[in-house]
């Protein structure tokens, strides 16, 4: 009976979420070439650019753990794809400027920075 | 700078220029025969360790000695010589001093590049980019301002020496349009490797369309243009911008914000107050394919991102980081600059 209850108490809970991912497909492997022949490296430390690690922008090491893209908009695939394309529109202010890459070729990327799991996604 | 230095062909090996042609010709013609010479070593090895007894006496004989060892590299190490010297003597043609001019001096860990009329006076600055016109032997003055620096565009010319207190001539010409990397090949101390520049080859009728606006732009007298509300420069056009324009920097404010922040101490606008020479002349930086000497693209990211931490981006070059300019600053800055064209 106790056992019973236990499996029911357990099915009842959602699944525990894993790490983000971008909806509907995008190339992981396109988006590091995208970041490195657009510099992103210039302003962000990113895990797989070598060089430049620029410090005017934020670190993007384990970016599928961060909440809000530039603490101000949930971290959803649509969101981070369009604020890498245009990130002035969803955060106004922001020091980022739009970037010359199509919406496609932002997935692409936020794929990549979605596939920077460090193995540490639920703390 | 690195996808013209780096690919397949290797550039060494994909000349655009005679100069560098007839290098490449003959250093396929030496890794050709070191492949045959090699060859030889090893049949002949096999020959002596394996071969039957008749082979084993012949090649221990005297005749081997003097057909193998003095005959054949004499003939053969002879005739290269005269080809490859023949081949060559291009690069040693005496200059005339008739040829177009270009000073290109190695900074601390950039180039500085000048065009020269023909009495010697400067008549443009530019850096970290030389356009030659496709066709035309250019003869590059090449100096240093500090250390022993380095020129070399592979696809163009061989390597030649900047030397503080010396004027090293080198010859380049290219024989198509395009784009070709250069690089700083002498260590030149901290970030040596990041000093680059972009040599562009253009068709005779743009290059001269090209230098005329140039030197139009140099005259003191002629004001620099007034900063417009354009919004972005060409890079842009396929690109979603946010619907308040404002949101990306007012060019007159960033104006006032390089003059006030104290930039043009050491770079140079031409037709502004900025007028300082340490740094890298900035007149057309907008129209430039890269920043930071060769080594980032040239978009709105870039540029607040080396105006905003460039010592992140190139440690220890000469230009502080600033990192005490806002967002809307930084905007303002980048938005000006891109329109100096």
């Amino acid at each position: 009976m106790g056992g019973g209850l236990a499996v029911a108490m357990l099915t009842a809970c959602k699944e525990v979420p894993g790490p983000r991912y971008v909806r509907g497909g995008a190339d992981a492997d396109k988006g590091l070439a995208l970041i490195k022949e657009t510099a992103c490296g210039a302003c962000h430390e990113i895990p797989g650019v070598d060089w430049p690690k620029g410090r005017t922008g934020p670190s993007l090491v384990g970016y599928d753990d961060i909440g809000l893209i530039a603490g101000a908009v949930p971290n959803t695939s649509e969101n981070l794809a369009s604020f890498i394309r245009n990130a002035p529109e969803v955060k106004p202010g922001s020091t980022m400027p739009p970037m010359p890459v199509t919406q496609e070729q932002a997935r692409d990327i936020a794929a990549y920075l979605y596939s920077l799991d460090d193995g540490d996604s639920n703390r | 700078m690195f996808e013209a230095l780096w690919g397949w062909p290797p550039p060494i090996l994909d000349p655009a220029g005679p100069y560098a042609a007839s290098v490449t010709t003959l250093a396929w013609a030496l890794i050709a025969m070191g492949v045959v010479v090699t060859a030889i070593i090893i049949a002949a090895l096999w020959a002596a360790i394996k071969g039957p007894p008749w082979i084993k006496s012949r090649l221990g004989g005297k005749m081997a000695v003097w057909i193998g060892g003095i005959a054949f590299p004499g003939v053969v190490l002879t005739g290269l010589l005269i080809w490859g010297l023949t081949l060559t003597a291009s690069l040693t043609q005496p200059i005339t001093g008739q040829e177009m001019r270009i000073r290109v001096t190695g900074e601390m860990w950039w180039f500085r590049v000048q065009y020269l009329n023909d009495a010697g006076q400067v008549i443009i600055n530019d850096a970290n980019e030389l356009h030659l016109p496709v066709g035309v032997p250019v003869v590059l003055e090449l100096r240093s301002a500090d250390v022993i620096h380095s020129f070399w565009v592979p696809h163009l010319s061989g390597k030649k020496d900047m030397i503080p207190g010396r004027t090293n001539l080198l010859r380049v010409e290219a024989s198509k349009p395009g784009e070709y990397g250069g690089v700083c090949a002498e260590y030149c101390g901290g970030p040596h490797a990041l000093m680059g520049f972009v040599t562009v080859a253009h068709a005779p009728e743009d290059w001269r369309r090209w230098s005329a606006a140039r030197i139009a732009r140099e005259d003191a007298d002629l004001p620099a243009p007034e900063p417009r509300n354009t919004p972005l420069p060409a890079i842009y056009t396929d690109v979603d911008l946010p619907r308040d324009r404002a949101l990306l920097g007012d060019p007159q404010r960033g104006r006032e914000l390089f003059m006030a922040s104290g930039c043009g101490a050491c770079h140079r606008v031409a037709g502004t107050e900025a007028n300082g020479l340490a740094g890298p002349d900035l007149t057309h930086v907008g129209s430039r394919l890269s920043l930071g000497a060769g080594i980032l693209p040239n978009h709105r990211g870039t540029l607040i991102g080396w105006i905003g931490d460039s010592q992140s981006i190139k440690p220890g070059n000469r230009m502080p980081s600033y990192d005490r300019l806002s967002a809307e600053e930084l905007h303002s800055i980048a938005a000006w600059l891109e329109q100096l064209r």
